[in-house]
């Protein structure tokens, strides 16, 4: 083709790549960036129960979109946080909670790593104490000396 | 007649197996040499009988052998062949394979690598990894044989789930399986050890390099899963605490304590015991995630075609091999000699408090994976326990251990003096606050978990700094050393990554009709519509895009698919990513919001993910470092002339 | 035993866990709706869009509410077992609940596979089910006559769990 053609086209190409001054900015999928923004907040803590093992809100599946849109109503609603977890939860049972609720049942749970920690510090302390009474250093002789020095003489070459 | 082949090779290094198990013991036990010699031609055979094995596996899948049921059903004549071939260790049977064939190659190495060492030793070493192979090679050949042949072999086999064809599956199950696998050298050491009843700075010396290259590639497989996570499954999420990503990490966790124990015992001779146990119980955590991800006990993305017949016996495996550890531990534990004194304040009680908050953090994660099993098991119903847990409880527990990283390396063995070594570091505590305080900031808004996680990278980085200095003055650096600042700046990087991402990434959900722009993270995007594309077992749906940055400028054009594979049901989403130091930035086509699939409106979705190749780059320098450690001249010295201490006497 | 047992005995007792666990299966999620009232609802009939059901209608009887689908695969398996059931001269009610369906595939599904149920519900977004718990099809529901959720099939009903669990149920709730 000719060297006109060639530049028009060029032209074009840069045209194209250019800052989108006039392009349309995207409308949000969801009609209430607020209200998305709890939801995601809310259903990524809740678990999707036809998964194998995700959450809420990154699931695709069908259960979890119809799930998702009645948080979605629920939330417009106004209701708080908490009344959602309940709504799904006295349906669903707390198999749907990421996060365990706090009861007896969890007590275990939750207090079991801090608990843990704490044994582990202690024990290391106790353990240290007695250690420092058990070992006893004892100097070396002169014949366990040398051969020391010889060793260390041989390690460097 | 291959696979037939291949079954055979495998039920003859069962055999083979089964002698390198017992002679070399016995013969250790008895002192009889002829038997101790027995120890590396019988792993070198088991080596090659399995390699032998897995070939004709590999075979079976090159050539599309449908009448073989395992190749039915994970493969398809439309698969390329980069996934046919990786497809081998795509399903429960060739991953078993796998195992034992990485199990058998570490025992190779061993048995190749380890001249230097007095060969009742290796026998044992090598024994107990024999042992360990027959009880592998019984699970495979009894339950799980991968070279069953299908009565009548379909015409068209069942292909590999989409999610995996992906050059993923190529490196992520082979490094992990390595690692995981390898802890089995450090737990056959640690038994060799308590079997001679000679335990010793010896023995750490000649563990500490094969449980830290284990702990390398144990490192990069988890850090492979995690990136292969990220940007496969097109959420943008790279660590959801699935129990059989837990399942990886609670051995890496306590390998990481292990290889610090190690350092303490191969130096000063202490912690025999407590290193003892931690060998025993990475290996124990490898085999029980085995347990965990096959028997269908938990539920999880990864987990392979469950079955509780051999959930049984690999519990059954898992008590003989652990519980009899754990019994010759009790019984010899008692009898080892406690190793040098030291201190309250010395490096020995530094990497005592590490592998204090390893372990808890490690049990931590147990509890959490198990938890559910457990109220089930006690009649409580069913309770679910997910990432805020495990991030509620396991990040408070790490957060001490990066300010100890900056301590540790500086303090003195036996008794350090810990003013000296605060009015040292206290240019890192400036440095710390300064960047807990400015950083956040500079990023877009001041967060107080942000800021603490920075002010602590900038404590580890600017002690690290210090110490390199100072050491510098006192000569040069072994590559032991270097490694270790190498990983420890690993895990500072790391620890930025997960930080900024965490705290600063950015989602935008929006609906695109094409010509139309969409802003998130200084980037904006630019639709252009979908055409329809094939792929050699998929039909895709290819989104074009125009990435522009912040001055308007042209950065480049990103591809994100959808596809519809032959052979699956689902639709997969295939993400494009734009790569940066600094930051990524990810498109991702959900779904048409029309019938219109090339001119009319999309669902998609645009990240900006801060700093979140960090995460992985700092995976990989702490496996350098790794490397580096494991490297070190004096693991490969030779056994000296006579004036030398004869290697391997009780401390 | 000295203190280097204790990791002993802990291992021991996570076989133990182990071992237990192995027997159940941690995909079956039990309902908190069993002994609640059944959640009340109102929605057309599938054959009939004129006319509307609600459990209420049901009050004084014991019945059976099971919720299938047209798509649903393992639905074929325990229908002929509905079918069956319902042709014994003691049987009791059954009320179906087409589940997220079309209508003209649910009636067809019926036609072909036969139609056990006095009424099938038409479910069209779902909302019924998620009020019931429902989250993996089929899934049934014994309810008695204070219309109270007594019992929970999650998955098909076979015959065993038909004969062990719901007929006996429903023999003590008709005395």
């Amino acid at each position: 083709m000719n060297l006109s053609l060639k530049l028009l086209l060029a032209a074009c190409a840069a045209l194209s790549f250019s800052l989108p001054v006039q392009a349309k900015e995207a409308a949000p999928l969801a009609e209430d960036p607020v209200v998305e923004k709890r939801l995601i907040k809310i259903s990524a803590e809740l678990r999707c129960l036809v998964c194998q093992n995700e959450s809420l809100a990154g699931s695709q599946a069908e259960l979890a979109k119809d799930l998702r849109e009645e948080v979605r109503g629920l939330i417009k609603e106004g209701k708080s946080d908490r009344e959602v977890k309940d709504f799904l939860v006295s349906r669903y049972g707390e198999f749907v909670l990421y996060r365990p609720q706090i009861k007896p049942t969890t007590y275990l749970l939750w207090g079991g790593p801090f608990l843990l920690l704490f044994i582990g510090l202690f024990a290391l302390v106790r353990f240290l104490k007695q250690r420092s009474k058990m070992v006893v250093d004892t100097p070396l002789s002169d014949e366990e000396k040398k051969r020391a020095e010889a060793l260390l003489k041989d390690g460097q070459s | 007649m291959i696979p037939e082949l291949g079954h055979f090779a495998l039920i003859l290094a069962f055999f083979v197996a089964l002698v390198q198990g017992v002679l070399p013991l016995v013969g250790a036990h008895k002192n009889r040499a002829d038997w101790i010699a027995v120890a590396r031609p019988a792993t070198a055979a088991t080596f090659l009988l399995v390699g032998v094995s897995f070939a004709c596996l590999t075979w079976a899948f090159y050539v599309n052998d449908f009448s073989v049921e395992y190749v039915a059903g994970h493969s398809n004549t439309q698969l390329p062949l980069m996934y046919r071939l990786s497809a081998v260790w795509g399903g429960h049977e060739g991953s078993l394979l796998l195992w034992v064939f990485m199990l058998v190659g570490w025992a190779a190495a061993v048995a190749a690598f380890s001249r230097q060492l007095p060969a009742a030793m290796v026998a044992r070493v090598l024994g107990v990894l024999g042992l360990v192979t027959v009880g592998l090679m019984a699970f495979v050949i009894l339950t799980s044989n991968p070279f069953d042949r299908l009565m009548s072999p379909p015409a068209e086999g069942r292909s590999l789930n989409p999610l995996l064809q992906d050059p993923g599956l190529i490196y992520h199950p082979p490094l992990l399986y390595m690692g995981y696998v390898g802890m089995a050298v450090a737990y056959a050491f640690a038994m060799a050890a308590l079997l001679a009843g000679q335990l010793d700075a010896a023995w750490a010396r000649w563990s500490r390099p094969w449980t830290t290259v284990a702990w390398v590639f144990l490192t990069l497989g988890i850090a492979l899963g995690s990136w292969w996570a990220y940007y496969e499954l097109g959420w943008g999420g790279w660590w959801f605490w699935d129990p059989v990503e837990n399942a990886s990490f609670m051995p890496w966790l306590v390998a990481t304590a292990l290889i610090h124990s190690l350092a303490v015992t191969e130096k000063r001779g202490s912690f025999k015991n407590w290193t003892v146990l931690l060998a025993i119980a990475a290996f124990s955590l490898s085999l029980l995630g085995t347990f965990l991800v096959r028997s269908g006990v938990l539920t999880s993305v990864h987990a392979f075609a469950t079955d509780p017949k051999r959930g049984l016996f690999i519990l059954i495996l898992l008590a003989i091999v652990v519980g009899a550890s754990l019994l010759l531990f009790a019984a010899r534990a008692p009898k080892v000699s406690l190793g040098g004194r030291f201190e309250l304040v010395s490096r020995e009680t530094f990497l005592l408090v590490n592998n204090v908050l390893l372990v808890v953090a490690c049990g931590a994660v147990l509890l959490g994976t198990l938890y559910p099993l457990i109220v089930d098991a006690f009649g409580g119903g069913k309770i679910s326990v997910g990432p805020p847990y495990f991030n509620a409880v396991f990040i408070p527990i790490m957060l001490p251990l990066l300010v100890l990283v900056a301590l540790g390396p500086v303090a003195r063995w036996k008794q350090a003096d810990l003013p000296a070594m605060l009015k040292k570091l206290w240019p890192a505590a400036v440095v710390a606050v300064a960047a807990g305080i400015v950083l956040p900031m500079l990023a877009g808004k001041w967060h107080a978990y942000v800021a603490l996680a920075l002010a602590l990278v900038g404590w580890m980085t600017a002690a690290l700094v210090l110490q390199t200095i100072e050491r510098f003055k006192a000569g040069s650096p072994t590559a032991s050393w270097w490694g270790m600042q190498l990983a420890h700046f690993g895990l500072a990087v790391m620890v930025v990554g997960i930080a900024m991402v965490s705290t600063y990434e950015e989602e935008r959900d929006v609906r695109m009709e094409p010509g139309e722009t969409v802003s998130v993270g200084g980037h904006t995007f630019k639709f252009h519509g979908v055409r329809e594309s094939r792929g050699p077992n998929y039909t895709a749906d290819v989104g074009d895009f125009d990435v522009f940055l912040a001055n308007g400028k042209f950065l480049r054009k990103l591809y994100p698919e959808k596809r519809d594979y032959d052979t699956s049901q689902m639709p997969m989403t295939e993400a494009a990513i734009d790569p940066g130091f600094t930051r990524d930035v990810y498109v991702s086509l959900a779904e048409p919001l029309s019938p219109d699939k090339e001119n009319g409106p999309w669902a998609v979705r645009v990240y900006f993910k801060p700093f979140v190749g960090w995460i992985w780059g700092g995976s990989l320098l702490m496996a350098l470092g790794g490397l580096l450690a494991a490297a070190d001249r004096r693991y490969r010295i030779r056994a000296k002339s006579s004036s030398a201490v004869p290697a391997g006497a009780p401390a | 035993m000295n203190k280097f047992t204790l990791p002993l005995i802990g291992f021991v007792a996570l076989v133990a866990l182990l071992a237990v666990g192995l027997n159940l299966n941690p995909r079956e999620v039990p309902s908190p709706l069993v002994g609640k009232p059944a959640p009340d609802f109102k929605v057309p009939h599938l054959h009939d869009p004129g006319a509307e059901f609600s459990p209420k209608e049901m009050l004084g009887k014991v019945w059976l509410f099971n919720v299938w689908a047209s798509w649903c695969v393992s639905c074929r398996e325990e229908h002929p077992i509905i079918v069956e059931y319902t042709k014994r001269p003691d049987a009791i009610p059954v009320i179906g609940l087409n589940y997220k369906d079309k209508r003209d595939d649910g009636q067809r599904w019926l036609a072909r596979f036969g139609d056990p149920y006095v009424l099938s519900a038409f479910d069209l977004d779902g909302r019924v089910g998620i009020n019931y718990g429902v989250y993996g099809v089929p899934e049934t529901y014994l309810i008695d006559k204070q219309g109270v959720i007594r019992f929970k099939q999650i998955g098909p009903i076979t015959p065993k769990v038909l004969e062990e669990k719901i007929l006996p149920l429903v023999k003590e709730l008709n005395s």
